[in-house]
């Protein structure tokens, strides 16, 4: 299967929609090569803002190009994206409603090497408290490049969470992505995955080893953490009674958390969550770190089996 | 001038009143950097800020000013009002439930003349950054002017601030420093002094100006200084004010940064300050 990093469907979108809109303008704070936005700075040199290792300032002024009737895109990692500049995203653009996308990239354990200080698995917590953004994650580079062109198209702030590693590309260039519309990828009657960003891949593997020892899987991929979709995730609870959420990110805060607040006032149903148990990461390798910190394939598998 | 200095002190004398009503009357808010402000508040809005009522939200064709220390609300409401952006009898309505005069600046209850939330210090010159470059994008020459407190020049994002228009050469962008020397602790140079503030400012590459707020022939011949230079520099123009300016009792002094007067200090400031244009 090819393998693509997410980033660079972020990058490559972005720089199409460059060519279509003269109000796309982007500004990165130091990190153009690592967020893919070379191609941006390039073709758009005067519509592209480097502003140095200053990701307060890149938030303000984002605010003010958006004021201006601009469409701002912001690159830096998920880190210096959320925790670093939570109050100027609070008070400069969501509370102050700025048309402001904040694209994030590195999120999460599998950024790998850089250890700890980068690879923040608290971000989807900060975004979603913001009244009014909307959190998006999508999970492979055809999909990162889809949910790029949509918070484009949608009008309000928008945190975009993608990442660093070469991940399989499995969905297709030409899928329908809707914000806040779950997407199936599996149709099954005993247990729901609900997963997102690159734990979707992971429970795509765990899928098919958990059909063949006979538990039928329904798998949506929850490419959109704010708006949560509540019907489809209802629907799929009421079908399986068994709902299992995979994410790489604390399990507090995150989407198994939104899930959980979903269920238990509408549908209380059995859960079980995969996902960083109020821990920091640490050095190593995508798939080592995954798997060291209760993220692998077979970790999916374990607790699929272990539902009553 | 456009508008005579006898006009000026009218509009300055009526909006104090205007800001320690409105304080008194939900005995909140922060009247001692508004007094402070207010000559600098009605000079920009009656006699140098070229804008349309009700204004384009995007700014386009018009200057644009931000109000970073959004603190001193009161003095921009009442200019604001005053000059027509709302009607004068909203004042009333400041600082209570379901209003438009939030604490602090706000947009989401739409009042007009403002474009940002302000308050937590230290944001606003960024964001009048992205307008003026969103300005130099659109081909428009006006200019964006930015109010900052001097103690809200403790926060870091101000200096990430200055030195990328500094070295971005954003010469269509004016930062205003309301140097009061106070903050809500003491005096700004015990709490965490900036010893040489021009020479700061100068050193990261802004053309610099430095004027007595509290007087308006200064004020507008700095103003007029700073519009006919050429350079090519961001320009900032460090403002001597009083805190408290206008009312004795509260000149000069930290403690009025953010209390309101008794009925009996309203009386006293409201003699000191005539009713000239009429009240709210």
């Amino acid at each position: 299967m090819e393998q693509k990093d997410t980033r660079s469907g972020f990058g490559d979108a972005l720089y199409e929609l460059g060519q279509e809109d003269e109000k796309v303008v982007a500004l990165c704070a130091d990190l153009t090569g690592s967020l893919k936005m070379t191609k941006f700075k390039d073709a758009f040199p005067n519509r592209f803002f480097q502003v140095g290792i200053a990701e307060q300032n890149m938030m303000g002024i984002a605010s003010g190009l958006a004021t201006s009737g601009f469409i701002p895109f912001t690159g830096t990692f998920a880190n210096f994206s959320t925790g670093r500049v939570y109050d100027q995203i609070r008070q400069s653009i969501a509370y102050s409603e700025k048309n402001v996308k904040i694209c994030a990239s590195h999120a999460g354990l599998t950024l790998g090497e850089d250890g700890a200080t980068h690879q923040i698995l608290e971000d989807i917590g900060l975004m979603k408290m913001l009244p009014g953004m909307t959190v998006v994650n999508p999970c492979d580079y055809n999909q990162t490049k889809l949910a790029t062109k949509a918070i484009y198209k949608h009008i309000g702030p928008v945190y975009l969470r993608f990442g660093r590693p070469k991940w399989p590309i499995f969905t297709k260039e030409t899928d329908e992505f809707v914000i806040g519309k779950a997407q199936k990828l599996a149709e099954g009657t005993d247990v729901t995955i609900l997963a997102t960003g690159h734990m979707v891949w992971q429970s795509l593997q765990s899928v098919e080893i958990l059909e063949k020892e006979g538990i039928s899987v329904e798998l949506l991929n929850i490419h959109t953490i704010k708006p949560l979709d509540k019907v489809a995730i209802l629907n799929s609870a009421k079908k399986t009674g068994r709902v299992l959420v995979a994410e790489e990110h604390q399990k507090s805060g995150g989407l198994g958390e939104s899930v959980a607040s979903l269920l238990s006032q509408n549908y209380p149903t059995k859960m079980k969550l995969v996902g960083v148990n109020d821990s920091f990461g640490e050095s190593g390798k995508p798939l080592e770190l995954l798997e060291k910190y209760g993220l692998s394939v077979s970790d999916i598998i374990q607790k699929v089996r272990s539902f009553d | 001038m456009n508008v005579s200095l006898q006009q000026l002190n009218k509009i300055a004398s009526q909006t104090r009143r205007d800001i320690v009503r409105m304080v008194h009357a939900v005995q909140s808010g922060h009247p001692g950097g508004s007094l402070g402000c207010t000559e600098i508040l009605v000079y920009l809005f009656n006699n140098y800020l070229k804008y349309r009522i009700p204004n384009h939200q995007n700014g386009e064709g018009e200057d644009v000013f931000i109000l970073s220390n959004g603190h001193i609300s009161p003095v921009f409401y009442s200019v604001l009002a005053r000059v027509g952006f709302f009607e004068l009898d909203e004042l009333n309505t400041f600082r209570k439930l379901n209003s438009r005069l939030q604490g602090h600046p706000a947009v989401k209850e739409k009042l007009p003349g403002v474009r940002v939330a302000t308050g937590s210090l230290g944001q606003g010159l960024s964001v009048g950054i992205g307008i003026a470059e969103g300005k130099k994008l659109n081909n428009d020459n006006r200019q964006t002017v930015v109010l900052m407190g001097d103690g809200e020049l403790q926060e870091g994002q101000c200096w990430e601030a200055i030195m990328y228009a500094g070295h971005n050469k954003l010469h269509k962008l004016l930062a205003i420093v309301d140097f009061n020397g106070q903050q809500i602790d003491g005096a700004t140079k015990e709490i965490m002094g900036f010893n040489e503030l021009k020479s700061k400012f100068a050193s990261f590459a802004w053309e610099t100006y430095e004027m007595d707020g509290n007087n308006f022939e200064e004020i507008h011949r700095t103003f007029e200084e700073q519009k006919s230079s050429d350079g090519n520099k961001p320009r900032v123009i460090i403002m001597k004010t009083e805190m408290g300016n206008g009312v004795d009792f509260m000149m000069g002094s930290h403690k009025w940064h953010g209390i309101a007067p008794n009925d009996e200090q309203l009386e006293q400031a409201l003699q000191q300050n005539p009713e000239t244009l009429g009240d709210y």
